[in-house]
Order: structure tokens, then C-alpha cells, then sequence
């Protein structure tokens, strides 16, 4: 794998394209193909997102030379995709990882795959390209078989190379004559035994990871164009603010200043430097004069407000339900504050503008909807806008990579035929990304005689989990235009993965269940998708209310989740993440406790249990996680240190969101405008170990995980702070204050 | 004209005296190591040592470094091989997006020069001002360890039997 400098993706494609030999289509005709399968055939559905560009080159192209090119309409996010699709293609072709150039989302010449988002990225591009890989050594070995007239069973592929019994090898760059590989994918695919598995399973090392030690270009934070120019925004204070005032004089003899773009209240300042436009950023905040309306919430009534807007009502489950006269109620009700992104680093992207056409380079999670977007935006044909992930800081969700995107485009077309950056401020960030909904949930269970739970009522109210664009009225800078776009009204995401439903349905075994879900079109904060969507607060809902009838019971709540529990697969990550924690020989001591949380992530990708031990500070009412241990099966495991690694890091940023987080404002503005007024977790309070086994699962379908640890989290680190301190809490965070008062210090 | 001694090597350049070091690293010595993360010294994605010292490179002015010893991740490397600090990064796999790993290995490095055995109470301690939002923080503090065992083994090797 080589590591491509991201302002080379475009020549690059040219090279390709003239590299000579084989296998060069017309990426642009293959979504007609897909469209003539679809109307035409009615065969088996072809695996992962085969299904949507069902050729065989739209997955993996191999030149003359035998140079292996592998297309995924997925980004890498810091989630470590890339090399997990490396592995894949290499397993299946017989060849070194490091043989393998993927090229990641790209208007221009990957597969649109939508959104990188919702732990889908293996299960749709790694089941596409697994088979795409897998079915083009056969035809290879084919070819092979017709070239060297022996049976295609006494031919073997090996390092980019049939070979024969006898000896005689053809490279695989000599067999892809005759356009092989520009043919329909079949829905069955033999792949590699289990037993032979080089790559499949291996903690292969991470293809990103050298050149972001040693200060390679790793970022499009890094990318530098020649003659790029440098742009930096001025954001209204608050939502709907608009410019009144407005005294440029001033900033446009500034040094450097190229440009000051206003468009009604959307502002801007290109310069020749980066600090010269940072400078003049500044000097253009002081002279701009906006008005301001009071347009958020009471904070501190900010759930009764929620509670008093109105609502669809989505239902999930709707049993009859009976409740026979013995049974025992046990009632509970969980809030939820409104949680940021918080990506280390500011939003930031590049947009050219030369000859009628755009790209822009984003770290957007879909380039294919971004362009929609941009399209729309601008104004521009589509065929004249491109646009081209490159990674930027982990986003975890919807944050501001879109907008930038749009400003990068704004600002591109305000500066004809110079790259424009644009990188975001941090305050910037803090303020206008779109936060992960404040959420309210109500649980109501009926318990038999035999503890075990007959009844389930459950209701959950949130905004929307989605205003991705799409549409160009997502885009938060075309709300600011002269001619501004409104934003559209929000619909509830469909289950069975659902937005502030998802996982609203219990998991559990129980016999008559309603589950409603409250779906507030309103947003008083602007929202979107954050790592989880519904599912964060609804497995700590259901986990902590799970606890809640195990004490209730008087049930150990291992044993209880266990007596609820039927798949076998759910019930080996509890009994694994139970016996790495050792639930039962943990000892109390005052001030600690032990907590558990068990999910199967949207009821139907991978399933996750997590205990932690907690030591909470009577004094200071601070809750500290001591320790953790989880099991995770997500079906085939192809980087078990790649999931191993998304498992601590989502156990981290959950019980940071769970103890700490929630984000401020007052009538007007928002107030968490950077790390001091919107902490997160600090190294002192990180956990002393964090212990993930991945149960092995091979030949297994892969099953989304990098979300799936956010839920039970929550709920284990709210769990064992109950253990800890006698004491439910039900509103996150966690906070100090709220440990404090249970406590009575 | 300011004269930067960074990785060993003295450049002139011509720019506003007020200039974040940060800037001046990365827009005109072309050195992507330190990252921009908030402008505020609060994250620590822009650290780099002065004088050996950790210091954010967003908020000090180039204007106050003249002369003064500057290392950035790049110049940690040595015949283009990976220092071994670095090296244990790679080998614990202590990043998830790395926006924030340059930041994390500067201040690590800085730590190991000023105490070569650290205790993990003292790692996390020296560590406090670095943010990671993926949540590699359990590897980053492994990555230091491993980073300081062979100073771990020669002290113990030291102590009298």
C-alpha cells in the first residue's frame, strides 16, 4: 500500500487511464449497468453493495503491469477501513497487502456507497469487495486454465500469479486481457478456506498509522496545492443572527487579504497566508454588527420544553399488553443532554474552481450526497462537481465536514482558479456542529412472581438523528445567503435501523411489549447523527431500567439479563465480558462499584457487553472509571486489533459523554465554545486497563461495530455508580453536582 | 526576518513577528507534525518542544523563539527510521484518526527526556494537557511504557543483586 499524497488523487486517475493494457472502462457508465440489473434480473440479491454496481471492476481493477487497484465508495475515518479492506482483497487474490492500492470515496472513480456512518462499512463495501476479489481470481485461474490448456483444479494463484502443476505461472497483469474482470458479479463466491487465511483474523498493523507518527501527510488539514489561497469565516454569534452592519474598510487593506466574500450574512476572508487570514478574520469579527434573537430553550428547564413540544408518534412494538394483578411495577424515566462531536480537529476543506467545473476535497462522510448538495448549492451541472474524500480528525458523526465542504465550494467560486482552504475555528466547531440530541425516555415493566419481566412499556422522544445533506438545505452556510435555503422539516429514519429509535425495541425475551417512539420535528439545537444515534440513550435506558428490575427482583443483574436472554451469541459476549471482569468474585470496597451493559447494536449488528468498575470521590462527587472489560462478536473478525481498538476507543468516549458532557447555552447562544467550557475526558481520568476479547467467528457475516460500544457503556458506568453509591442516577451526565446531591454532601 | 532553529536546522524566514510558531511550521517550512486542534493551548494537537521543553505551537509567537531550539515529530527520526518512541506507537497501535498523535508524541518525548522511567500516575499527570477524542488513550500510555522499558531493564539491571 502506498501512501498517496491526496492532492495526487486527480492525476493519478489519468495515469491509470493511461497506464496502457487492460480493464479500462468508463466509470461512469457502470451506474447503467446497475440500473439495467435491476430492471432486468430478478436473481439473487448479490452480497453487501454488490447489489447497487454489481461489476466486478467497479471493485478491483488490475492493469497490464498487474498493479491491483481496489475502489470503496467508504472514507476512512480514523476507524481503520482501509487496511480492513486491504486485507480482504488481498486475502481473496492471493497477494500481499501491500500489493493492494485502494482508493477510497471519490465522486469521479469509486462506487457511490452513500454515507460512511452507522458501522456499515464492512458489511456493504467489505462484503462487496470480498466477493468482487474472490470472483476475479476465479476468472484469472479461468483465464489461466484456457491459456495453458490444463483444468482450472490443477491451477493454483499465489502472489499475483497463476501457476500450473507443472510449473509454468502466468502474472495476473497477462491474464486480464479482453476486459475479464468488466462482468456481473455472481451472487456466490468461493472464498478462501478458513484454514488458509493469511490476512482474515490477523492483527494486520494499521496501513495510516506510520505516516501519522512521523508527520507524513495524513490529513487534508495537510494537503498543500500550488498557489492555494487561505480562507477563514466569520459565523453569525448565534442561530438565525443576521448581519446588520458591516465596515470592510478597514480588513481589506490588511496584509495578504485577496478577498472579503459577503453574501447577505454569510461572511468571509481570503488571504494569501494562513495567519494573515486568521488576522483578518478577526479584525472583520470586531467591525461586523449582528442582530440577535433569544431563540433557544430555558437550559434549565430544557426537558420540560422538550417534553412539551409536539411529537409523531412512531410506534416500534405494539403488543396487547395484560398485566396479571400479582405482578409487580417497577417505573423509571432517563434524560439526556445534548452531546458534541468534538473532533480534535476543526472542520476544514479545499475547493478549486477552473473551467466551469468544481472539486472540492473534503473529510465529509459522503462524497456522493456532499456533491448532491453542492450541486444544488451552486448551481452547477453535476458532471461539473467533484468532490473527494480525503480524512480529516475523527468525526464520530455528522459534524461540520459538510458545511466546510459548502464554504470551501462558496469560496472557490468567489476566487476562480486558485485552491481555496478553509479550515474552521475551533470556537467555530463547537458552535455549529450539529450535537447529538437531548433525548427523554420512560420505562415501565411489570415483573411475575418468577422475576422474570412480563410486560414492557417504553417511550422514547428525541429530535431528528438526521439532517445530513442531500439536500443543499442541510448545508448550515446556505442558511446565511442573501438568497438563503431553509432548512428541511426532519422525518423519522425508517427501522429497522431508525434514528432516536434505534434499539428503542428491548433485545430481551419478553412476552407483550410497547415501544413508542416520540419523534419531535423541532430542533432547538441544530442536530444530527452522533456515533450511536438513538442507541446510546436507549441502551442506557433499557440497561440501567434492567438493573433497576434486577434489584428489584433481587436478582444478581448478570444472572437476570442471562434469564432474559435466549441467542446464544448474546449470551456468550455476557458470560465472556462477566468472567474477564470477574462479576462475581469483585470485591467492594467503600466508594467503588461494579456496573454491566449488554447490547446487539441496532438488534441486529454486532453484540457488545461491557463491565466496569467506577471509584467515585464522596468529596468532589467526580466518578472515575477503574476498569473495563468487553466482549464483542461482530460476526468475521478481520482486524481483531482494528476492533479491539474501536471498542476501547468508543468505551473511552462514551463514559466521557456519560460522566462529563453536555453542552451549554443560554436564551441566545451557545456557551460551549471550547474545551474549557465543554470538558471531555483528561488522561488522569482514564481507565487503568481496558480489557476486549472478540469472540471468533469465522466465515461468519460481518456485523457493524464501531458504534456498538456506546450504549452499554453508559449504562454499566451508570450502573455501577448505583452499585458504588446506593443511589440511581438517570440524566446524563453524570455530573459532580448530581453525585453530590444523591450522596446528601 | 526571524530566524527558526527547528530539527536542527536554521531557516530565515519573512514573515509577521506575531505569527503562531504553529503557522510558520506548517505553511512555510512545509512540516505537517503539528496540527491546528483549537488555538488555545486546551488540546495540545500543536505541541512541540522548545528548549525541550513542551510548548503549543498555536499560541507562542515566532517572534519570542529566535535562535531557540525547536523539535518537531520530524525531526525525532533518525536516518528516516522511526525513533523509538514512534516506533512504539506503531507497535501498540496508539492512534484511531492520529489527528491528535504527533501532539501526544511530542509531549511523550518530552517526558522521557526529563524522567526515562516514568510511573503511569506520572504519565497520566504529564499527559493531562493532551486531548484524544477517539479514546487511544490506555494505548498512548502503553506506547510510553513500552517506549521507556529498556531504560526500565538497565536501571533494574543496575540495582545491586
Amino acid at each position: 500500500m502506498t501512501c498517496r499524497h491526496p492532492a495526487e488523487a486527480g492525476p493519478s486517475r489519468r495515469g491509470f487511464l493511461a497506464g496502457g493494457g487492460a480493464l479500462i472502462v468508463s466509470f461512469s457508465l457502470l451506474p447503467r449497468f446497475a440500473a439495467a440489473q435491476a430492471a432486468g434480473q430478478t436473481g439473487p440479491a448479490l452480497p453487501g453493495s454488490l447489489a447497487k454496481f454489481p461489476m466486478l471492476d467497479s471493485w478491483v481493477r488490475i492493469d497490464a503491469n498487474g498493479a491491483i487497484t481496489v475502489f470503496t465508495g467508504k472514507a476512512e475515518l480514523g476507524q481503520g477501513i482501509k487496511t480492513a479492506l486491504i486485507q480482504l482483497a488481498a486475502e481473496e487474490l492471493i497477494v500481499t497487502t501491500e500489493a493492494i492500492d485502494l482508493v477510497t470515496a471519490d465522486t469521479a472513480r469509486t462506487p457511490d456507497e452513500g454515507y460512511t456512518a452507522g458501522s456499515h462499512s464492512m458489511q456493504d463495501s467489505g462484503t462487496a469487495i470480498r466477493n468482487a476479489a474472490a470472483q476475479a481470481r476465479a476468472l484469472l485461474i479461468d483465464a489461466a486454465a484456457t491459456r495453458l490448456q490444463v483444468p482450472g483444479d490443477k491451477l493454483r494463484a499465489e502472489n499475483g500469479m497463476v501457476i500450473a502443476e507443472d510449473g509454468r505461472q502466468l502474472r495476473y497483469g497477462e491474464l486480464v486481457g479482453d476486459q475479464i474482470l468488466h462482468v456481473q458479479a455472481s451472487p456466490q463466491s468461493v472464498f478462501v478456506d478458513p484454514s488458509r487465511y493469511r490476512f482474515i483474523g490477523k492483527p494486520v498493523p494499521r496501513v495510516d498509522i506510520p505516516a501519522k507518527v512521523t508527520g507524513g501527510i495524513a490529513f487534508i488539514q495537510d494537503m498543500r496545492l500550488p498557489n492555494m489561497a487561505h480562507a477563514r469565516l466569520v459565523r453569525p454569534p448565534s442561530y438565525g443572527a443576521t448581519l446588520s452592519r458591516l465596515d470592510t474598510a478597514a480588513v481589506e487593506h490588511l496584509p495578504g487579504v485577496i478577498k472579503i466574500v459577503r453574501d447577505g450574512s454569510y461572511l468571509a476572508v481570503i488571504a494569501e497566508q494562513e495567519y494573515q487570514a486568521i488576522v483578518a478574520m478577526r479584525a472583520l469579527e470586531t467591525a461586523a454588527h449582528w442582530d440577535e434573537k433569544p431563540g433557544l430553550p430555558d437550559s434549565a428547564t430544557l426537558f420540560d420544553t422538550l417534553a412539551g413540544l409536539p411529537a409523531q408518534q412512531v410506534p416500534v412494538r405494539d403488543d396487547p399488553i395484560a398485566i396479571p394483578p400479582n405482578a409487580r411495577i417497577v417505573e423509571a424515566s432517563y434524560r439526556r443532554a445534548y452531546h458534541m462531536h468534538g473532533s480534535i480537529g476543526p472542520s476544514c476543506a479545499i475547493g478549486l474552481s477552473e473551467n466551469g467545473a468544481l472539486t472540492v476535497w473534503t473529510h465529509a462522510q459522503g462524497v456522493f450526497p456532499l456533491r448532491a448538495a453542492l450541486t444544488e448549492l451552486t448551481g452547477l451541472p453535476r458532471d461539473k462537481v467533484r468532490c473527494i474524500h480525503v480524512q480529516g480528525s475523527g468525526c464520530y458523526g455528522h459534524n461540520g465536514a459538510d458545511d466546510a465542504g459548502a464554504d470551501a465550494a462558496l469560496l472557490a467560486l468567489a476566487l476562480p482558479g486558485r485552491p481555496v482552504r478553509v479550515q474552521w475555528m475551533r470556537e467555530q466547531e463547537h458552535i455549529w456542529e450539529p450535537y447529538g440530541s437531548a433525548m427523554l425516555t420512560k420505562a415501565r415493566a411489570a415483573l411475575s412472581p418468577e422475576h422474570q419481566i412480563i410486560a414492557w412499556d417504553y417511550t422514547v422522544r428525541s429530535s431528528t438523528h438526521a439532517t445530513r445533506p442531500g439536500g443543499a438545505g442541510n448545508l448550515m452556510p446556505a442558511w446565511y445567503r442573501e438568497k438563503p435555503l431553509t432548512q428541511p422539516v426532519p422525518k423519522p429514519l425508517p427501522l429497522p435501523e431508525g434514528g432516536g429509535h434505534r434499539n428503542a425495541a428491548p433485545i430481551y425475551t419478553i412476552p407483550s411489549a410497547r415501544v413508542m417512539y416520540e419523534f419531535m420535528p423541532a430542533m432547538p439545537l441544530r442536530v444530527s447523527a452522533l456515533r450511536g444515534l438513538g442507541a446510546y440513550m436507549n441502551v442506557f435506558s433499557i440497561e440501567s431500567f434492567m438493573d433497576e428490575l434486577a434489584q428489584a427482583a433481587g436478582l444478581d443483574p448478570v444472572d437476570f439479563r442471562l434469564n432474559h436472554l435466549s441467542d446464544p451469541r448474546a449470551r456468550e459476549v455476557v458470560t465472556r465480558a462477566a468472567e474477564r471482569f470477574g462479576w462475581l468474585g469483585f470485591s467492594r470496597t467503600p466508594g467503588t462499584g461494579r456496573g454491566f451493559g449488554f447490547a446487539r447494536y441496532k438488534n441486529l449488528a454486532a453484540y457488545l457487553a461491557v463491565a466496569v468498575e467506577v471509584a467515585v470521590d464522596r468529596e468532589s462527587g467526580q466518578v472515575r472509571m477503574v476498569r473495563a472489560a468487553a466482549a464483542v462478536d461482530s460476526g468475521e473478525a478481520v482486524n481483531p486489533d482494528g476492533i479491539a481498538n474501536q471498542i476501547e476507543g468508543s468505551i473511552l468516549q462514551s463514559a466521557s459523554w456519560t460522566l462529563y458532557e453536555s453542552v451549554a447555552f443560554d436564551r441566545t447562544r451557545i456557551a460551549s465554545r471550547d474545551w474549557s467550557s465543554y470538558p471531555i475526558m483528561r488522561f488522569p481520568a482514564v481507565p487503568d486497563r481496558i480489557e476486549v476479547q472478540v469472540v471468533e467467528r469465522p466465515g461468519e457475516p460481518f456485523l457493524g461495530t464501531g458504534e456498538a460500544a456506546q450504549g452499554p457503556t453508559a449504562a454499566a458506568v451508570a450502573n455501577a455508580v448505583a452499585d458504588a453509591i446506593g443511589v440511581r442516577l438517570r440524566d446524563i451526565p453524570l455530573s459532580p453536582a448530581q453525585v453530590k446531591a444523591a450522596i446528601g454532601v | 526576518m526571524i530566524t527558526l532553529l527547528v530539527n536542527s536546522a536554521l531557516h530565515k524566514l519573512d514573515i509577521d513577528p506575531a505569527t503562531p510558531l504553529l503557522y510558520a511550521l506548517r505553511n512555510d517550512l512545509s512540516l505537517n507534525g503539528a496540527k491546528f486542534g483549537c488555538g488555545l493551548g486546551q488540546c495540545g494537537a500543536c505541541t512541540v518542544l522548545v528548549d525541550h521543553e513542551p510548548v503549543y505551537a498555536c499560541l507562542t509567537p515566532v517572534a519570542a523563539l529566535e535562535g531557540r531550539p525547536i523539535l518537531t515529530i520530524e525531526g525525532l527520526a533518525e536516518n528516516d527510521k522511526p525513533s523509538p518512541l514512534q516506533q512504539a506507537f506503531i507497535d501498540e497501535q496508539a492512534a484511531q484518526c492520529g489527528y491528535c498523535t504527533a501532539g501526544m508524541v511530542m509531549r511523550a518525548q518530552a517526558l522521557l527526556d526529563h524522567n526515562s522511567i516514568p510511573t503511569e500516575a506520572e504519565i497520566r499527570a504529564y499527559m493531562e494537557p493532551n486531548l484524544c477524542r477517539c479514546g487511544t488513550q490506555v494505548r498512548v500510555v502503553r506506547a510510553i511504557r513500552r517506549a521507556s522499558q529498556p531504560a526500565r531493564e538497565a536501571a533494574e539491571a543496575s540495582l545491586p543483586r
